[in-house]
């Protein structure tokens, strides 16, 4: 069993009372709801990874134990009722300014988890020049970036992060570097900056890379809990809707192409000893 | 009791959990559920484990997972 699932396996046992039923006696929840998740239903499109990725964030708000110790920071885009879904304090921030939000919040309130949850649309076109300021000035903040490829909420239109070639509303004949340039990769940008403490990259395309990303997601934490500056974790997320694709093949295509060009991995870590999970 | 518990309201037939099911135990459902979607049933609960690949798949965190405990475990659990 996984570093993740043991720790579910401690939150169930301090609730285990909760299962009465009789059938349940030999049987014992290891996979729920995480409690920081609210029961309000996503509004996603079917295959999207933000509810995923909300899960993983809300099962480290628990492992951490910051529910009632936490801030976060929702963007403008499909995740823009994110507040809807976490059982913790939620600011709505300005298209692109959730790092600039967070930094206020963080700076008055510097005992609280502060995170911000972003995507491609959000962080790396309209808020490139906060999240850029913010790491450079090395926020004590943590910032969760979904990159899609594509302005989903909108319409499908082209991202700064769409890849070459890619067709959308905005680039039906496939994204043509001459006129629109190349897709923006965020990590390697941000990794020359000194105020980052962690920056990595992972594809939620298999149960493997969803622990992965757990892992990650716990090194960005403790970038900001343990004082050392701002950490991202980056997840290559489908769009299975605007691109156009079944959510199967959304993933494929995420693991043959989308990888090519954002590859995975970790691309600054200057957190000192083992994760204290 | 089914080691596999899915909330058929929740599911948006993605079908992730059923392409993801090492032991092909899950299917999606000929019914519909309030939201008008095909849910994904366990259609073979002899097969299921409680892997939770599929819940660790699900965008929905629409499946919970349960999985029988060694009787020796369980009696030192309930001691506390």
């Amino acid at each position: 069993m996984t570093t993740a699932m043991n720790s579910q396996d401690g939150m169930n046992k301090q609730n285990g009372g909760a299962v009465a039923s009789e059938d349940l006696v030999d049987l014992k929840c290891v996979f729920e709801r995480p409690k920081s998740l609210s029961d309000k239903p996503f509004h996603y499109c079917p295959g999207c990874s933000h509810g995923t990725y909300h899960r993983l964030i809300a099962e480290m708000i628990d492992e951490f134990g910051f529910m009632d110790n936490t801030v976060g920071i929702c963007p403008v885009g499909c995740a823009v009722f994110a507040y809807e879904y976490f059982e913790t304090d939620m600011i709505e921030a300005s298209h692109g300014r959730a790092p600039a939000v967070a930094t206020g919040v963080k700076r008055a309130l510097p005992d609280r988890f502060v995170f911000t949850y972003q995507g491609d649309g959000d962080l790396a076109s309209i808020g490139m020049g906060e999240i850029i300021h913010a790491a450079a000035r090395g926020e004590r903040i943590t910032v969760f970036f979904v990159n899609n490829g594509i302005f989903g909420m909108t319409g499908g239109q082209m991202a700064p992060t769409s890849l070459i070639g890619q067709r959308t509303t905005t680039s039906v004949q496939g994204r043509d570097p001459r006129t629109t340039g190349h897709p923006i990769k965020v990590c390697e940008l941000l990794s020359s900056l000194e105020g980052v403490a962690y920056l990595a990259r992972v594809a939620l395309t298999s149960p493997k890379n969803i622990n992965t990303c757990r892992k990650y997601m716990r090194k960005a934490i403790r970038a900001q809990t343990e004082d050392v500056g701002l950490g991202l974790v980056e997840v290559l997320s489908p769009c299975p809707v605007q691109w156009g694709m079944s959510p199967g093949d959304a993933l494929h295509h995420i693991e043959e192409d989308v990888v090519k060009e954002f590859p995975p991995g970790e691309f600054v870590d200057k957190l000192a000893g083992p994760v204290k999970a | 009791m089914d080691l596999c518990q899915i909330h058929a309201d929740r599911c948006k037939g993605c079908e992730l959990c059923v392409q993801f099911c090492p032991k092909h135990a899950l299917e999606m459902s000929e019914e519909r559920n309030a939201a008008g979607y095909h849910p994904a049933v366990l259609a073979h609960p002899e097969l299921c484990n409680g892997c939770a690949m599929c819940a660790q798949m699900c965008p929905e965190t629409g499946i919970e997972i349960y999985r029988r405990q060694k009787r020796a475990r369980q009696d030192a659990v309930n001691q506390g």
